[in-house]
């Protein structure tokens, strides 16, 4: 049985802290302060935001872990919460799981701690955070409480002095805070609760702070995207808002559209004039899309769209994380639409997938979209460099005046020749209509059944290589996921490891075409399944199901969100159903 | 551009801008004149052909792109506009037209028409407007008349129409013409001053639909020239285009709005340089 | 450069050139049109009244020596074209060769008056000879068209009547 105990486990859990507060108490600065200093004492970390409705003044918290090894999601329970005040912050108790170990530091101007947190049999230690500030002009009670979480955590005081000098800007400012943080991390001392971590290892690579939406906008630009087109929508905006100053710089462009029907059919247009393109959007905003990526496969234009999932259907749940645009992603287009789907498996592999995705596009000469989620998308972390892929991601264009120029030509790849505005002898008119070989509008039967078949032999017969899922470990029983479930999956299955059960585990990275054959071989010997995602109506169980020959013996288990899929549950669903 | 500038060969005629794929509308309809004013359009500007992209939606007139031997795209309903954006964003060195009619035009694309005349890329919109939905056989559209008869709306919609040329001045077009498909050589003449002309130019053609409003084939007496000089005052082209008759041809406003900033730049950095901000 | 139709004699042959050429290009769409709605017998008619303004425009333009057009000509008579160019919204699919004919005819009549205009309107006295004799030449056509026509079958009181409704198509 694996050990589902609020103890300690520190090798493998690192330390968890919360910083929670309302209004302009500062706490997201506390926290990105918190974890920039873990990554200045050469540890990694992971900081997950979270907020109320409201957008100026509502509670809001940071959610942290640190550890002397790469970190991809939130452990089960966390060590300390620290509130800077205690206005609306019993919202978030689901999302705070607290232990009998944990320690809940609260403003002490503010009273006891809600019930809902003392319920944990959690500590309770009262801090004048205000007071301390207020006795050291120019400085701020998130300072103190910057001080506090990082001495708990056992983070040299100097790491955390540079990372407030990295932020702050006014020589007295600096001062003032400084002194703030001292008194912080003066006032944790013999508080407990917390075991402070150990040494960090030697630094290996050079590492990066990186959110999962800035990953996937430099992914895509790794990959040679240059034209992207959006609508702002949460939680995919800061995705765009990451573009747009890095596109400016490189020769670029990005246009805010009037809505996502105008963004995806202006990197369709983009990209038709030879220049790689994308669009990152949500939930509402992919539903919208689909008819003009409808019009890129029939166009056979290469676009990227990136689907920062979210809670749905419609307006949902938008600043929460949630898998449930797998079934509109795979199977959402109108006609039968080959596509490609990815998706990407922790915040360092936005990068590589949105690369490759992009890769896949151009050469494919298809739309790509990739299933990014809230809590990648909006989640930050310490991560090693995530090295360059050497993709082959040039699109085939014809020469300048090719002999007998067919736009659409039936090649035993099913790739044809993309000839790009501007390249003599080749001209052609792109068309969402059925057409010809040569991009005549046709409802002849051969011309239908010729390009249906192309455009799916292109999709299906590409040597995808190895990246299509990661593969891990040995057993009879397996577990199949995708996206940011696999971040508690690979967890969970690791901490069974640490206790001899073995089980495999097959994170698809590749979800549309599903690789059926590599599949069944990474399926090898395994008698059973256990599907896992985070939606409410096992959406890739049921893909998976529809399309490949899983073992008899399945299992799903999925979750819809708000809530973060943790490691221990997994852990103990794995175990009880590998035992049944 | 230099139209004065004398070309080293022989200049391209209409024809070398005309495809061998013949149009499949109606015997008599307007939009074979229209295209044959942009063929002419583009051989009085001599361009080269495969620098030229024709952009269309859906419906009857959004089959030109084709009938081009320019490079074409014939996307999706409504959204050309935002197709065109996005190709002459990312290559500015193109000269894009975008084709259409009222219906792709003004009512499933007519977000993208506001947005289109208000972010003023640099592109020319030709709008065959005929008041009917032709390939879905004869619907209303939006610049349909209240009160005409149709099976989708016996009796007239009772909607009053829309006026395409007062909202692509109030939404920020950059030039704003009428013409008329009977007379394919004035239509090219405003065409080609509207790709000259730089920002989002509008250029709204009446163009008859013989089949189901063969009543418009009237409108050849109803037409006649502006009477006055375009102005760069929207005012006053305000003015002239909401008390005019609908059927004064020419080009309406010729402004001097600021262009879209949003063209790509060259390069300043590398894609290793953005890397920086990430590394600890 | 442009010039009026009567200022010179070069301008005046321009013009009946441009003329004859944008005749031919009208009588070409409509065949195109034609033989898209598989009107084969107007296709073809269409056809050979291009032919006969393609071959005139090419006569002209040898009888000047000419390549190309030196210059172009502005022409502003009776509408918005050339005074031999149909108007595009004349045709129907489902017409006969007898209404062909009859365009035709009405484009010769224009002509003959368009020349007797430019003759009346000329100060040039080469300009006006000119004009007289092509005149007479248009002439000419309107009792060969006619001719033509009492060749053709006439068309019934319900040519244009079509049982079925209009398809869709996008």
């Amino acid at each position: 049985m694996p050990n589902a105990s609020p103890q300690k486990t520190h090798a493998a859990g690192g330390v968890s802290i919360a910083l929670a507060g309302s209004g302009g108490s500062g706490v997201m600065t506390a926290g990105t302060l918190l974890l920039t200093a873990a990554a200045g004492a050469g540890y990694y970390g992971l900081m997950v935001r979270t907020s109320g409705p409201q957008i100026r003044g509502g509670e809001a918290a940071a959610l942290l872990r640190i550890a002397p090894h790469p970190i991809d999601g939130l452990d089960d329970r966390f060590d300390a919460l620290v509130a800077l005040d205690w206005g609306n912050v019993q919202r978030f108790a689901d999302e705070i799981p607290l232990a009998a170990h944990s320690v809940v530091v609260g403003e002490e101007a503010e009273g006891e701690a809600p019930e809902i947190y003392r319920a944990s049999g959690a500590r309770y230690v009262a801090v004048p955070f205000k007071k301390t500030a207020k006795s050291i002009a120019g400085s701020w009670a998130n300072m103190v409480a910057l001080g506090f979480a990082g001495a708990l955590a056992g983070l040299p005081r100097e790491a955390l002095h540079e990372a407030a000098k990295g932020t702050l800007k006014k020589a007295e400012t600096v001062a003032a805070n400084l002194a703030a943080i001292d008194a912080g991390v003066a006032a944790a001392q013999g508080v407990g609760g917390v075991t402070p971590l150990p040494p960090p290892g030697p630094r290996s690579r050079a590492r990066w702070l990186i959110s999962g939406n800035e990953a996937a906008g430099f992914g895509a630009i790794r990959g040679g995207v240059r034209f992207v087109a959006a609508y702002p929508i949460t939680p995919a905006t800061e995705m765009l808002e990451w573009m747009a100053p890095a596109l400016a710089k490189i020769g670029g462009a990005l246009v805010q559209a009037e809505d996502e029907l105008a963004s995806v059919n202006m990197i369709v247009g983009a990209s038709y004039g030879g220049v790689p393109s994308l669009t990152a959007t949500a939930g509402p905003g992919l539903a919208l899309m689909t008819e003009g990526i409808g019009l890129a496969v029939a166009s056979e234009t290469p676009i990227v769209v990136v689907d920062v999932m979210r809670g749905g259907p419609s307006t949902g749940i938008p600043a929460k994380s949630e898998q449930g645009d797998l079934a509109i992603a795979t199977q959402g287009l109108h006609g039968d639409a080959p596509h490609l789907v990815l998706a990407p498996t922790s915040i360092a592999d936005c990068v590589a997938t949105t690369q490759w995705a992009v890769a896949l596009a151009e050469k494919l000469q298809a739309p790509a979209i990739v299933l990014s989620d809230q809590f990648l998308g909006q989640s930050r972390a310490v991560v090693d460099r995530p090295d360059e892929l050497a993709l082959d991601a040039k699109r085939i264009v014809p020469e300048p005046n090719a002999p007998d120029y067919k736009r659409y030509r039936d090649t035993p790849s099913g790739v044809s020749p993309m000839a790009v505005p501007g390249n003599p002898g080749t001209v052609y008119t792109a068309d969402g209509l059925e057409h010809s070989e040569g991009g005549i509008p046709s409802g002849n039967v051969r011309d239908h059944q010729l390009q249906l078949d192309k455009r799916a032999r292109k999709i299906a017969q590409h040597d995808y290589g190895e990246r299509w899922a990661d593969v891990e470990g040995e057993g009879e029983a397996a577990v199949i996921t995708f996206g940011s479930a696999s971040i508690a999956a690979r967890e969970a299955v690791a901490r069974l490891a640490a206790q001899g059960v073995r089980v495999k585990l097959i994170v698809l990275r590749l979800i549309a075409p599903l690789r059926t054959a590599e599949l069944a071989r990474a399926l090898d010997g395994v008698s059973r399944v256990l599907v896992v995602e985070q939606n409410h109506s096992a959406q890739f169980h049921r893909y998976l199901r529809s399309l490949a020959d899983l073992p008899a013996r399945q299992q799903s288990f999925h979750r819809p969100g708000p809530l973060p899929l943790r490691p221990g549950e997994l852990a103990e669903t794995i175990a009880a159903w590998r035992n049944a | 551009m230099d139209l004065a500038e004398a070309p080293a060969r022989a200049p391209r005629t209409a024809a070398a801008y005309k495809s061998s794929y013949k149009p499949i509308w109606c015997p008599g309809c307007g939009d074979f004149s229209v295209l044959s004013a942009i063929t002419k359009a583009l051989a009085k500007l001599d361009l080269t052909p495969e620098n030229v992209a024709v952009v269309s939606g859906i419906g009857c007139s959004s089959r030109i792109p084709a009938y081009t031997s320019c490079y074409g795209f014939h996307g999706v309903h409504g959204r050309a506009l935002a197709a065109a954006t996005g190709l002459k964003v990312a290559r500015p060195d193109l000269t894009v037209l975008v084709t259409g009619g009222d219906g792709d035009g003004y009512s499933i694309g007519g977000n993208h028409f506001l947005h289109a005349c208000r972010r003023n890329v640099d592109l020319t919109y030709v709008v065959m407007d005929n008041h009917v939905y032709g390939m879905t056989k004869g619907q209303p559209s939006p610049t349909t008349e209240p009160d005409w008869d149709s099976k989708l709306s016996p009796g007239g919609t009772g909607v009053r129409a829309f006026h395409p040329l007062v909202i692509a001045l109030a939404s920020g077009a950059n030039f704003v013409a009428r013409a008329f498909s009977g007379d394919p050589n004035g239509t090219a003449e405003v065409i080609a001053q509207a790709i000259v002309h730089p920002g989002f130019s509008f250029v709204e053609v009446l163009s008859p639909c013989v089949t189901f409003r063969p009543e418009q084939r009237d409108w050849k007496d109803a037409v006649h020239p502006a009477p006055v000089e375009a102005t760069d005052d929207p005012a006053r082209a305000a003015r002239r285009i909401m008390t005019d008759d609908g059927f004064n041809l020419g080009v309406l406003y010729k402004g001097n709005r600021a262009p879209y900033k949003g063209y790509p730049a060259p390069a300043r950095a590398g894609v290793a340089d953005l890397e920086k901000e990430f590394e600890l | 450069m442009t010039a009026d139709a009567a200022s010179s004699l070069d301008a005046f042959f321009a013009a009946a050139i441009a003329m004859e050429e944008e005749a031919a290009q009208r009588y070409e769409e409509f065949a195109d049109a034609m033989d898209t709605h598989n009107n084969a017998e107007v296709a073809s008619m269409f056809r050979r009244l291009a032919a006969v303004e393609a071959r005139h425009a090419d006569e002209l333009m040898a009888q000047r020596g000419w390549t190309a057009l030196p210059l172009m000509p502005r022409i502003e008579f009776e509408g918005c074209e050339g005074p031999e160019t149909t108007p595009a919204d004349a045709v129907h699919y489902l017409m006969t060769p007898w209404h062909a004919l009859s365009l035709a005819l009405a484009n010769e009549e224009r002509a003959v008056r368009f020349f007797e205009q430019l003759a009346r309107s000329t100060t040039d006295e080469t300009v006006r000879r000119a004009a007289l004799e092509f005149k007479a030449e248009e002439e000419e056509h309107v009792v060969l068209v006619r001719e033509w026509m009492g060749r053709v079958e006439k068309p019934p009181v319900d040519w244009a009547v079509d049982p079925d409704p209009p398809r869709y198509t996008d």
